[in-house]
Protein backbone atom coordinates (compact mmCIF):
# COMPACT_ATOMS: atom_id res chain seq x y z
CA UNK A 1 0.00 0.00 0.00
CA UNK A 2 2.54 2.22 0.66
CA UNK A 3 4.31 1.73 -2.31
CA UNK A 4 1.77 2.24 -4.37
CA UNK A 5 0.89 5.62 -3.14
CA UNK A 6 4.86 6.64 -3.19
CA UNK A 7 4.56 5.45 -6.89
CA UNK A 8 1.13 7.80 -7.37
CA UNK A 9 3.12 10.95 -5.42
CA UNK A 10 6.16 10.00 -7.61
CA UNK A 11 4.31 10.23 -11.04
CA UNK A 12 2.76 13.41 -9.94
CA UNK A 13 5.58 15.15 -8.59
CA UNK A 14 7.44 14.20 -12.67
CA UNK A 15 4.68 15.56 -13.89
CA UNK A 16 4.53 18.40 -12.22
CA UNK A 17 7.96 19.02 -12.60
CA UNK A 18 7.88 18.66 -16.23
CA UNK A 19 4.61 20.55 -16.40
CA UNK A 20 6.42 23.42 -15.03
CA UNK A 21 8.91 23.56 -17.14
CA UNK A 22 7.04 23.34 -20.49
CA UNK A 23 3.65 25.06 -18.91
CA UNK A 24 3.05 28.40 -21.90
CA UNK A 25 2.04 30.74 -19.22
CA UNK A 26 3.89 31.21 -15.78
CA UNK A 27 0.70 31.01 -13.80
CA UNK A 28 0.41 27.04 -15.54
CA UNK A 29 3.54 26.61 -14.27
CA UNK A 30 3.12 27.78 -11.06
CA UNK A 31 -0.05 25.93 -11.04
CA UNK A 32 2.39 22.60 -11.85
CA UNK A 33 4.36 23.49 -9.27
CA UNK A 34 1.11 23.72 -6.35
CA UNK A 35 0.85 19.80 -7.64
CA UNK A 36 4.46 18.79 -7.33
CA UNK A 37 4.34 20.22 -4.00
CA UNK A 38 1.56 18.85 -2.57
CA UNK A 39 2.22 15.44 -4.12
CA UNK A 40 6.00 15.75 -2.31
CA UNK A 41 4.09 16.46 1.04
CA UNK A 42 2.79 13.01 0.62
CA UNK A 43 6.22 11.64 0.05
CA UNK A 44 7.02 13.57 3.57
CA UNK A 45 4.17 11.59 5.08
CA UNK A 46 5.20 8.24 3.88
CA UNK A 47 8.20 8.72 5.28
CA UNK A 48 6.87 9.69 8.58
CA UNK A 49 7.93 13.34 8.41
CA UNK A 50 4.69 14.92 8.92
CA UNK A 51 5.67 18.11 10.40
CA UNK A 52 7.87 18.64 6.96
CA UNK A 53 3.98 17.32 5.51
CA UNK A 54 2.35 20.13 6.95
CA UNK A 55 5.30 23.10 6.57
CA UNK A 56 5.29 22.27 2.88
CA UNK A 57 1.85 22.60 2.50
CA UNK A 58 1.44 25.63 4.71
CA UNK A 59 4.79 27.71 4.23
CA UNK A 60 5.73 26.38 0.21
CA UNK A 61 1.89 26.28 -1.49
CA UNK A 62 0.41 28.35 0.90
CA UNK A 63 2.73 31.54 1.41
CA UNK A 64 5.66 31.38 -0.86
CA UNK A 65 3.90 29.91 -3.96
CA UNK A 66 0.72 32.50 -3.54
CA UNK A 67 3.96 35.15 -2.98
CA UNK A 68 5.09 34.10 -6.48
CA UNK A 69 1.26 34.48 -8.01
CA UNK A 70 1.11 38.06 -6.45
CA UNK A 71 4.52 39.01 -8.51
CA UNK A 72 3.06 36.81 -11.93
CA UNK A 73 0.01 39.15 -11.11
CA UNK A 74 1.48 42.33 -10.27
CA UNK A 75 3.72 42.55 -13.53
CA UNK A 76 2.05 42.89 -16.93
CA UNK A 77 3.74 40.09 -18.58
CA UNK A 78 1.38 40.13 -22.01
CA UNK A 79 0.20 36.65 -23.72
CA UNK A 80 3.69 36.54 -26.04
CA UNK A 81 4.78 33.09 -24.22
CA UNK A 82 6.89 32.13 -27.33
CA UNK A 83 9.94 34.25 -26.27
CA UNK A 84 10.22 32.06 -22.84
CA UNK A 85 12.07 29.30 -24.43
CA UNK A 86 15.46 29.42 -25.35
CA UNK A 87 16.07 28.83 -29.13
CA UNK A 88 18.50 26.59 -31.35
CA UNK A 89 22.42 26.52 -29.86
CA UNK A 90 20.65 27.35 -26.23
CA UNK A 91 18.42 24.70 -26.53
CA UNK A 92 21.12 22.03 -27.76
CA UNK A 93 23.38 23.21 -24.83
CA UNK A 94 20.30 23.16 -22.19
CA UNK A 95 19.72 19.97 -22.99
CA UNK A 96 23.50 18.76 -23.27
CA UNK A 97 24.08 20.34 -19.96
CA UNK A 98 20.70 18.41 -18.34
CA UNK A 99 21.92 15.33 -19.74
CA UNK A 100 25.90 15.27 -18.45
CA UNK A 101 24.21 15.69 -15.05
CA UNK A 102 21.73 13.24 -15.27
CA UNK A 103 24.36 10.70 -16.47
CA UNK A 104 26.71 11.86 -13.64
CA UNK A 105 23.84 11.25 -11.31
CA UNK A 106 23.08 7.70 -12.58
CA UNK A 107 26.50 7.38 -12.12
CA UNK A 108 26.35 8.19 -8.60
CA UNK A 109 23.26 6.19 -7.83
CA UNK A 110 24.35 3.18 -10.21
CA UNK A 111 24.02 0.24 -7.83
CA UNK A 112 23.08 2.15 -4.67
CA UNK A 113 20.43 -0.55 -2.84
CA UNK A 114 23.48 -2.89 -2.61
CA UNK A 115 26.20 -0.51 -1.51
CA UNK A 116 28.59 -1.88 1.11
CA UNK A 117 27.76 0.71 3.17
CA UNK A 118 24.09 0.80 3.39
CA UNK A 119 24.83 -2.52 5.56
CA UNK A 120 25.87 0.13 8.49
CA UNK A 121 22.35 1.61 8.30
CA UNK A 122 20.58 1.96 11.44
CA UNK A 123 17.00 0.94 9.84
CA UNK A 124 13.89 2.58 10.63
CA UNK A 125 13.33 1.32 14.09
CA UNK A 126 15.69 4.17 15.78
CA UNK A 127 13.07 7.05 13.79
CA UNK A 128 10.42 4.95 14.96
CA UNK A 129 11.22 4.96 18.81
CA UNK A 130 12.01 8.80 18.38
CA UNK A 131 8.95 9.49 17.03
CA UNK A 132 6.83 7.65 19.37
CA UNK A 133 8.57 8.94 22.21
CA UNK A 134 8.47 12.61 21.36
CA UNK A 135 5.95 12.84 18.79
CA UNK A 136 6.43 14.66 15.21
CA UNK A 137 6.99 18.17 16.28
CA UNK A 138 8.86 17.20 19.40
CA UNK A 139 11.40 14.97 17.27
CA UNK A 140 12.41 18.19 15.62
CA UNK A 141 12.04 20.68 18.57
CA UNK A 142 14.25 18.85 21.04
CA UNK A 143 17.63 19.39 18.33
CA UNK A 144 16.57 22.56 17.00
CA UNK A 145 16.22 24.04 20.47
CA UNK A 146 19.38 22.42 21.61
CA UNK A 147 21.96 21.38 19.49
CA UNK A 148 20.91 23.75 17.15
CA UNK A 149 20.31 26.99 18.51
CA UNK A 150 22.47 28.89 17.07
CA UNK A 151 21.72 27.97 13.22
CA UNK A 152 18.20 28.26 14.86
CA UNK A 153 18.94 32.31 15.68
CA UNK A 154 20.81 32.96 12.72
CA UNK A 155 17.73 31.96 10.09
CA UNK A 156 15.77 34.48 12.40
CA UNK A 157 18.24 37.03 11.78
CA UNK A 158 18.90 36.02 7.95
CA UNK A 159 14.74 36.44 8.02
CA UNK A 160 15.07 39.80 9.18
CA UNK A 161 17.75 40.65 6.73
CA UNK A 162 15.35 38.96 3.64
CA UNK A 163 12.60 41.75 4.97
CA UNK A 164 14.43 44.59 4.88
CA UNK A 165 15.85 44.44 1.59
CA UNK A 166 12.99 43.06 -0.07
CA UNK A 167 11.37 46.02 1.13
CA UNK A 168 14.14 48.55 0.12
CA UNK A 169 14.47 46.66 -3.31
CA UNK A 170 11.17 46.70 -4.57
CA UNK A 171 10.36 50.37 -3.23
CA UNK A 172 9.46 52.63 -6.03
CA UNK A 173 12.20 54.64 -6.10
CA UNK A 174 15.25 52.42 -7.92
CA UNK B 1 11.71 2.89 -0.98
CA UNK B 2 14.87 4.79 -0.13
CA UNK B 3 16.61 4.24 -3.81
CA UNK B 4 13.18 5.22 -5.67
CA UNK B 5 12.92 8.14 -3.70
CA UNK B 6 16.84 9.33 -4.01
CA UNK B 7 16.28 7.71 -7.93
CA UNK B 8 13.22 10.41 -8.01
CA UNK B 9 15.23 12.96 -6.08
CA UNK B 10 17.77 12.86 -9.18
CA UNK B 11 15.21 13.37 -11.96
CA UNK B 12 13.55 16.06 -10.54
CA UNK B 13 17.14 18.30 -10.08
CA UNK B 14 17.42 17.45 -13.47
CA UNK B 15 14.11 18.38 -14.53
CA UNK B 16 14.45 21.90 -12.40
CA UNK B 17 18.32 22.35 -14.11
CA UNK B 18 16.41 21.97 -17.77
CA UNK B 19 14.11 24.19 -17.00
CA UNK B 20 16.37 26.87 -15.78
CA UNK B 21 18.34 26.55 -18.93
CA UNK B 22 15.79 26.49 -21.06
CA UNK B 23 13.26 29.23 -20.05
CA UNK B 24 14.15 33.03 -19.94
CA UNK B 25 11.42 33.89 -18.24
CA UNK B 26 13.31 34.85 -14.95
CA UNK B 27 10.11 34.12 -12.67
CA UNK B 28 9.79 30.36 -14.08
CA UNK B 29 13.92 30.20 -13.39
CA UNK B 30 13.24 31.11 -10.01
CA UNK B 31 10.43 28.12 -9.80
CA UNK B 32 12.66 26.05 -11.28
CA UNK B 33 15.26 26.09 -8.53
CA UNK B 34 12.87 26.03 -5.94
CA UNK B 35 11.69 22.51 -7.50
CA UNK B 36 15.75 22.03 -7.37
CA UNK B 37 15.86 23.01 -3.55
CA UNK B 38 12.54 20.52 -3.43
CA UNK B 39 14.78 17.31 -4.99
CA UNK B 40 17.23 17.92 -2.40
CA UNK B 41 14.68 18.43 0.45
CA UNK B 42 13.13 14.58 -0.56
CA UNK B 43 16.66 13.59 -0.40
CA UNK B 44 17.39 14.72 3.09
CA UNK B 45 14.07 13.56 4.32
CA UNK B 46 14.13 9.76 2.75
CA UNK B 47 17.90 9.80 4.29
CA UNK B 48 16.70 11.47 7.35
CA UNK B 49 14.13 7.73 8.04
CA UNK B 50 17.40 6.41 8.80
CA UNK B 51 19.53 8.01 9.36
CA UNK B 52 18.38 9.79 12.48
CA UNK B 53 16.02 13.51 12.95
CA UNK B 54 19.01 15.65 11.54
CA UNK B 55 17.78 15.13 7.85
CA UNK B 56 13.99 16.52 8.83
CA UNK B 57 16.28 19.67 10.33
CA UNK B 58 17.91 20.41 7.42
CA UNK B 59 15.26 20.73 5.65
CA UNK B 60 13.97 22.87 8.04
CA UNK B 61 16.39 25.45 7.28
CA UNK B 62 16.66 24.58 3.77
CA UNK B 63 12.78 25.91 3.44
CA UNK B 64 13.46 28.70 5.66
CA UNK B 65 16.52 29.89 3.24
CA UNK B 66 14.00 29.22 -0.02
CA UNK B 67 11.33 31.51 1.81
CA UNK B 68 14.24 34.30 2.12
CA UNK B 69 15.41 33.98 -1.33
CA UNK B 70 12.53 33.92 -2.71
CA UNK B 71 10.91 37.35 -1.23
CA UNK B 72 14.16 38.99 -1.99
CA UNK B 73 14.68 37.41 -5.75
CA UNK B 74 10.77 38.64 -6.37
CA UNK B 75 11.78 42.00 -5.18
CA UNK B 76 14.78 42.25 -7.49
CA UNK B 77 12.17 40.95 -10.50
CA UNK B 78 9.72 43.52 -9.33
CA UNK B 79 12.66 46.45 -9.45
CA UNK B 80 14.05 44.89 -13.04
CA UNK B 81 10.60 44.94 -14.64
CA UNK B 82 10.46 48.38 -13.10
CA UNK B 83 13.05 49.58 -15.61
CA UNK B 84 13.20 47.37 -18.71
CA UNK B 85 9.36 46.72 -18.63
CA UNK B 86 10.22 42.31 -19.09
CA UNK B 87 11.23 39.52 -16.89
CA UNK B 88 13.13 38.05 -20.10
CA UNK B 89 16.46 37.34 -19.09
CA UNK B 90 17.39 37.79 -22.87
CA UNK B 91 17.57 41.52 -21.93
CA UNK B 92 19.07 41.66 -19.13
CA UNK B 93 22.88 41.76 -20.52
CA UNK B 94 24.34 44.65 -18.33
CA UNK B 95 27.45 42.27 -16.63
CA UNK B 96 27.41 39.97 -20.01
CA UNK B 97 30.79 40.90 -21.66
Amino acid sequence: MVDLLFYVFAAVVLGGGIGVVLARSPVGSLLFMLATLFAMAGIFVLFEAHFLAAIQVMVYAGAIMVLFLFVIMLLNLGHDFRKDFTHGAGMIAAFAVAGLLAGLLARQLRGTGDHPLYAFFPGPEGMDALLAERGAVGAIAHPLFTDYVVAFELTGILLLMALVGAIAIAKQRV
Amino acid sequence: MLVEALVLSAILFVIGTAGVLIRRNAIIMFLCIELMLNAVNLSFVALSRYLGIEGQLYVFFVMTVAAAEAAVGLAIIIAIFRHYETVNVDNFNLLKW
